[in-house]
């Protein structure tokens, strides 16, 4: 068999770039994880149901498992180890899971954290039907979602406290 | 003085990690040594084949393979069929497969050859290119067709019967010929799986420097793999190390072993003087790891005018697949927990166990359980239906009274033990899971909703569950100079939240800082001793033999402690890890403790000049007594002479569309006794998962095999494992905490109880909506469709 | 469930692309890759070569204008879903898409590759059929405009060329005393439909002067009945020309069934959704 092409691709992740040599067939996934080294990202299915894969690209949640590496070099991507805060400490979204028992093998919980954390964005006061709606897509066995949905929740009030400190400040 | 841990919701210490996309799975492992090989398994495209020829010459042609196995390349111990993990006299016929097929292959997704390369890409190139030739044979699939027997799935096992067992307490048949009712009832559940998030994997690496063998598994038992992995390849003990990472989930489905993979990985390692690594994908998964819960019952039950059980007679037949790894611990298991909260004054069982050509079974969360407690409640349904009277009544005529226990049924359980029960209050539990889900209330719900032309059911479901069986664990506790706590056990976590849970024992037994203690699970360096994660047993085995070896260490402690502050041990108590003689500012840190329990000759940091020769000990005595060691160390075993058995009930009210059929979950409501609670966060948790598990079980997920034992739905696409809008928006729980005679602590064990009832629940509240029988789970709209068309022509029963 | 090798190229002009298809037989264009890309992990898909549109320039258009809504290739789902102009314009877009699978798959996924991958079990393609849509395709050969009703020419078969790429889809708007409305059942929320049915009513005055319905699910190619004539019994009609069939998830007959559900019940609120434009019209 022939050698396979290899591809010099920049990938820009969590606001650094890395430079990784790839084949086409590369998922994203794998280059995050393998290539990367961000193995927060985790692989679920690899058909694009479960969400475990699922990052942010230019700020929107898309599932990692059904990109190729060489179609994200013109994206920011945003993996779970972009999310903590700057100083390191714990973001919103990821303070709410802890606060509200929101994992238990922790697997499916970055697919989650992404999801949310953009969800959040797009509705930053979510009543339960829609914190529910938000992570809909993404499959735990672990938790039975019940301390998932309550997280987002936790998460929106951890926000605005933050924001209620900002004001005031 | 330290507040108590024990009992406390504290937020688990590992979520630190995960939340931060830091926990190390086991495909984390190693990610960034160049010299990682990757590896692929070929597997067989059919359920029933004799293997003629296997043709790899094309695969070491392809760029970046590195090696190739198929059974013809095993030798000794690896040539050997895999071992059957727990024999049993009824397992006549037990088989099990080779790592890599050998002449026949029984399932789709049996193992045949292993390929070893740069990457899993490659891997999967090289996987295509094996030619094998297969001679077709006649598969067998599902429980008809094993027991119809027209073909075999082993030549040498008559009419696919693995095992046949019996067992009676009294004389149920003749109690049924004699008794004033009688009803036979036959009850199917059918195939579903664990399907954890992540699926199974192993890494390894034989280090030549020190001829060592370290295997990282995503297991749920170290030891169990270790001692595999030693005989399959010929190394002492000593010389295999097993490390179980972060597990992404297990439910079951990772405590049989070994898997092929887990002895192919480290031959792989060894061979090559390379670390090796197996990530099983999805698709793989599901039709190579385990699957369970299929069982097709018939029952004859006698009962008296009130409905209290006279004699109980259940046949029934237990798919195994292919292979019986894991001898009959889940029919076994259906047929003893079966019982419940019950007493039948007179009961039988009989069940054979059936091989057909598909995906092995061994224990899914619940264990046989399911099927039991489906059998046993919707007999319970059957009878109140029959006499015409509340279906919480005729249970509560059927319970075992809080005054019975300890309650002997007469039977032996799955560890070859009485089937005893230690406690419980079931007419209290009762009372509380009326309450929390209306059941009073339910007729004027009911004729409001009828009002509204809805359509609704309320169904409840009791269960018993031995958990925290044998045969022990253990637990090591070491108190580090700093005041630090490094405790090991040799069980493994897979969620469960055992390094908080943990800790709070420690905390609490020993007097220190929640924060000062960390815990290691599933690493044979650090406990070699250990049995796994399974059967609810985690907290109660492993949670009693820390709480002891603990209290080794602090009698230890305060031996010492006592000696240095020259008073009395009676007189101390420990408390934020620091030992003080109570009524006095004399005081001593446990650090302080651990140094003086270990004489040094060389002083290496400020703690351990305090312990040199010439600053401690008599000098006219040993530095260690006789019957002394160094190190401020406890170190203990807990081993119960049988099970506990948790309780609990569920009810559900459901709302089946008129039109659609779609089934619409209002209400679930949980109440649950697992003796004392260490963390009620967590063990809330485990039933959420529990009964999200359950819903998809009840609900959604099956195994779909035609009859050519292709698997139809090996995807998250056609698997459907519910997501957050399939799952109760509320569950409701309440607690009852009956603690437990059995252990130091009173625990029971909580990590299956969500997935028992499910099956029953459902199909009970189904039931009541529809107003016909429900006998097969799980169900689908379109089954509850094509059952209401099949009884349409009936008249509608009155309620 | 790794993908088997394959050449890529990502162009940056359409003629490029074009270009790179027309030379190699086995090529395939990758839009959002939702439904390509899990096909190619579980090999059941091995394209010699990938085209990767995502760099095109120019193709990621919702343009609202008098006669509809032009949706380019690179217009993911949730793009089109976002448009309170296209929703307006075609209220038929937003209520499918909404159906189509997750947002997460939504925000990757384009409109015109789920048009082009022609599943029967998928929204948008009978959407456009029903609608009486067209898509604009391009190739070395020039460009022509294909009718959604000589699109689908078999199951997830579609009538283009393997050297053709569907630049833009054109959903036309809705009429003034039009209606249209969709409902599906599906296992769990966000799966593929059991069965879909959506309506497209016409209406003078009082008067339902044309209706038809269209399908998911219920046939291999995306079905789209006329029941103008069979306002009673739409389903009825509608199954003659049908083909339910049994999987793991339904019976053809619960399939069928579900169509006689759903049918009057989509009917009659694209009628109520007509009217009541039509009411709107009237009194702006
Ligand atoms: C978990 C999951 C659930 C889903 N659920 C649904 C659902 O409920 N309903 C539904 O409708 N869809 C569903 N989808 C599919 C989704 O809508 C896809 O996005 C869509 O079908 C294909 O669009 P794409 O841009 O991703 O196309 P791609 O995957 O990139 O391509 C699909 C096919 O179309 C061809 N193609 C794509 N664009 C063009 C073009 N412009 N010109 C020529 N050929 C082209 C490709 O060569 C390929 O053969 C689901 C997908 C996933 C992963
Ligand atoms: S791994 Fe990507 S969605 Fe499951
Ligand atoms: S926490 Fe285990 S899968 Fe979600």
């Amino acid at each position: 068999m022939t050698t396979e092409q290899l591809h010099e691709v920049r990938l820009h992740v969590n606001g650094s770039v890395h430079e990784v040599r790839v084949p086409a067939r590369r998922l994203l996934s794998d280059a995050l994880r393998h290539d990367c080294g961000l193995t927060g990202t985790h692989v679920g299915c690899e058909h694009g149901v479960c969400g475990a894969c699922t990052v942010l690209v230019d700020g929107a949640p898309m599932r990692s498992c059904l990109m190729l590496a060489v179609s994200a070099v013109d994206a920011e991507i945003t993996t779970v180890e972009g999310l903590t805060e700057e100083d390191g400490s714990l973001s919103p979204v990821q303070q709410a899971f802890s606060d509200c028992h929101g994992l238990q093998c922790g697997f499916c919980t970055p697919g989650f954290l992404t999801t949310i954390t953009a969800g959040l964005r797009e509705t930053p006061d979510p009543t339960e039907d829609e914190a529910r709606e938000m992570i809909a897509g993404n499959l735990c066995r672990c938790t039975g979602y019940q301390n998932i949905v309550k997280s987002v929740l936790r998460a929106r009030e951890i926000q605005a406290e933050i924001q209620g400190e900002r004001s005031r400040s | 003085m330290t507040t108590k841990m024990f009992g406390a919701k504290v937020p688990r210490v590992e979520d630190q990690r995960f939340l931060r996309g830091q926990g190390r799975y086991v495909d984390d492992l190693l990610t960034d040594d160049p010299r990682l090989l990757h590896s692929a398994v070929l597997r067989s495209p059919h359920a029933h084949a004799r293997i003629v020829d296997i043709d790899v010459s094309d695969v070491l042609d392809v760029e970046g393979v590195v090696a190739v196995w198929t059974w013809d390349d095993l030798t000794g111990p690896m040539a050997e069929p895999l071992p059957l993990l727990i024999p049993h006299p009824a397992l006549t016929h037990g088989r099990t497969q080779y790592a890599l097929a050998k002449d026949e292959v029984n399932y789709v997704g049996e193992a045949i050859a292993f390929v070893v390369a740069v990457d899993r890409y490659v891997a999967e190139d090289a996987v295509s290119r094996i030619r094998v030739d297969y001679e077709y044979l006649e598969p067998v699939v599902g429980i008809p067709a094993a027991r119809a027997a027209k073909h075999a799935v082993h030549a040498d096992v008559p009419d696919n019967v693995g095992a046949r067992m019996e067992q009676e307490n009294g004389d149920a048949r003749a109690a049924i010929a004699a008794a004033p009712h009688v009803l036979t009832l036959d009850l199917d559940v059918e195939r579903s799986a664990c399907t954890p998030m992540e699926g199974r994997g192993t890494v390894a690496r034989w280090d030549p420097d020190t001829s060592r063998l370290t295997v990282w598994s995503s297991t749920q038992t170290s030891t169990g793999v270790r001692g595999c992995v030693a005989a399959k390849l010929g190394l002492d003990l000593a010389k295999v190390d097993v490390v179980t990472p972060d597990v992404g989930g297990g439910f079951g489905v990772k405590i049989n072993h070994p898997w092929p993979e887990e002895l192919l990985v480290p031959l792989a390692a060894m061979t090559l003087g390379r670390p090796v690594k197996f990530t099983e994908d999805r698709r793989e998964h599901f039709i190579s790891s385990a699957h369970e819960r299929a069982q097709h019952h018939h029952v004859e039950v006698g009962f008296d005018d009130d409905g209290r059980v006279l004699g109980l007679d259940v046949e029934f037949w237990h798919d195994h697949g292919a292979y019986t790894p894991y001898g009959l611990i889940v029919p076994i298991i259906t047929s003893t927990q079966l019982l419940g909260p019950y007493k039948p004054a007179n009961y039988r069982v009989a069940f054979e166990s059936l091989y057909t050509n598909t995906v092995i079974v061994t224990p899914y969360r619940g264990a046989g359980r399911p099927q039991g407690c489906f059998v046993m409640e919707r007999t319970m349904d059957a009878i109140s239906t029959y006499l015409g009277k509340d279906r919480t009544e005729v249970r509560a005529t059927n319970f075992i009274q809080p005054d019975e226990f300890p309650y002997e049924h007469g039977l032996v359980f799955q560890d070859g033990r009485e089937l005893t029960y230690d406690s419980g209050d079931y007419p209290a539990s009762l009372v509380k899971l009326k309450e929390l889900v209306g059941w009073d209330e339910f007729e004027e719900f009911r004729a409001e909703m009828a009002a509204q032309g809805r359509k609704v059911g309320i169904g409840l479901a009791c269960y018993v569950e031995g958990t925290g069986v044998g045969p022990y664990e253990g637990a090591h506790v070491h108190i580090e100079t700093s005041g630090r706590v490094k405790v090991a056990t040799g069980l493994t976590t897979q969620g469960q939240g055992h390094q908080t849970a943990f800790a709070q024992i420690v905390a609490d037994t020993l007097g220190v800082r929640f924060e000062d203690v960390e815990i290691t699970t599933g690493d044979t360096r650090r406990m070699p001793y250990a049995v796994g994660t399974f059967a609810s047993r985690a907290a109660v085995m492993s949670g009693s033999a820390i709480h002891l070896a603990a209290l080794r260490a602090k009698e230890k402690a305060l031996r010492i402690a006592a000696e240095a502050l020259e008073a009395s041990e009676d007189d101390l108590e420990i408390a934020d890890g620091v030992v003080s003689v109570r009524g006095t500012d004399a005081s001593i840190d446990l650090g302080t403790v651990a140094v003086l329990s270990n004489p040094l000759r060389y002083a290496f940091d400020e703690a351990s000049k305090a312990a040199t020769q010439f600053s401690i000990g008599d000098p006219g005595k040993p530095p260690v007594a006789e019957d002394d060691e160094p190190g401020l160390e406890g170190k203990d075993f807990y081993s119960p002479p049988r099970s506990t058995f948790a309780n609990g009930m569920h009810a559900v009210i459901v709302e089946t569309d008129p039109d659609t059929a779609e089934i619409r979950i209002l209400k679930y409501a949980v109440v649950h006794d697992c003796g004392n609670l260490i963390n009620p966060m967590i063990v809330e948790g485990q039933i959420h998962g529990g009964v999200a598990q359950g819903v998809g079980g009840a609900l959604y997920e099956r195994m779909a095999y035609d009859e050519s034992g292709q698997l139809l739905n090996a995807s998250f696409m056609d698997f459907l494992m519910p997501y957050a809008t399939e799952v109760p928006t509320s569950i409701d729980i309440d607690h009852l905490e009956t603690p437990s005679p059995l252990n130091p602590l009173g625990i029971k064990g909580a990590g299956e109880a969500g997935v028992i009832p499910s099956a029953a629940v459902f199909a009970a509240a189904i039931e009541d909506a529809e107003g016909f029988p429900i006998t097969s789970m799980p169900i689908s709209p379109s089954e509850l469709f094509e059952l209401r068309l099949a009884h349409a022509d009936e008249p509608h029963p009155t309620v | 469930m790794k993908p088997a090798p394959f050449a890529y190229l990502r162009p940056s002009t359409l003629e490029e692309a074009l270009a790179a298809l027309a030379g190699e037989q086995g090529a395939k264009v990758l839009a959002g890759g939702q439904s390509l890309v899990p096909l190619l992990n579980m090999r059941l898909a091995a394209p010699s070569m990938l085209v990767d549109i995502n760099a095109l320039p120019d193709l990621g258009h919702v343009r609202v204008a008098e006669d509809g809504v032009r949706v380019g290739a690179l217009a993911r789902h949730a793009e089109v879903l976002a448009s309170a102009e296209a929703a307006h314009a075609q209220p038929l877009l937003g209520m499918a898409l909404s159906h189509v699978a997750h947002p997460t798959i939504r925000n990757r996924g384009t409109t015109v590759g789920s048009i082009v991958h022609a599943d029967a079990a998928a929204e948008m393609p009978m959407v456009l059929r029903l609608l009486e849509g067209s898509v604009d395709v391009a190739s070395v050969r020039g460009r022509r405009t294909v009718p959604a009703a000589e699109l689908f020419a078999g199951p997830l078969e579609s009538t283009l060329g393997h050297d053709e790429i569907a630049v833009q889809a054109f959903f036309p708007g809705l009429a003034p005393g039009a209606g249209v409305a969709f409902q599906e059942i599906a296992r769990r929320h966000g799966d593929y439909a059991l069965v879909g049915v959506a309506a497209h009513v016409e209406t003078e005055g009082d008067a339902v002067t044309r209706a038809r319905l269209g399908f998911v699910s219920v046939s291999d190619v995306p079905t789209v009945v006329d029941v103008t004539d069979a306002l009673d019994d739409p389903a009825g009609t509608a199954l003659t020309e049908l083909e339910p069939a049994d999987d793991i998830h339904a019976t053809a007959a619960y399939r069928a069934h579900l169509v006689r559900v759903l049918a009057p019940r989509v009917l009659a609120a694209a009628t109520d959704h007509a009217r009541s434009r039509a009411g709107e019209a009237i009194h702006p």
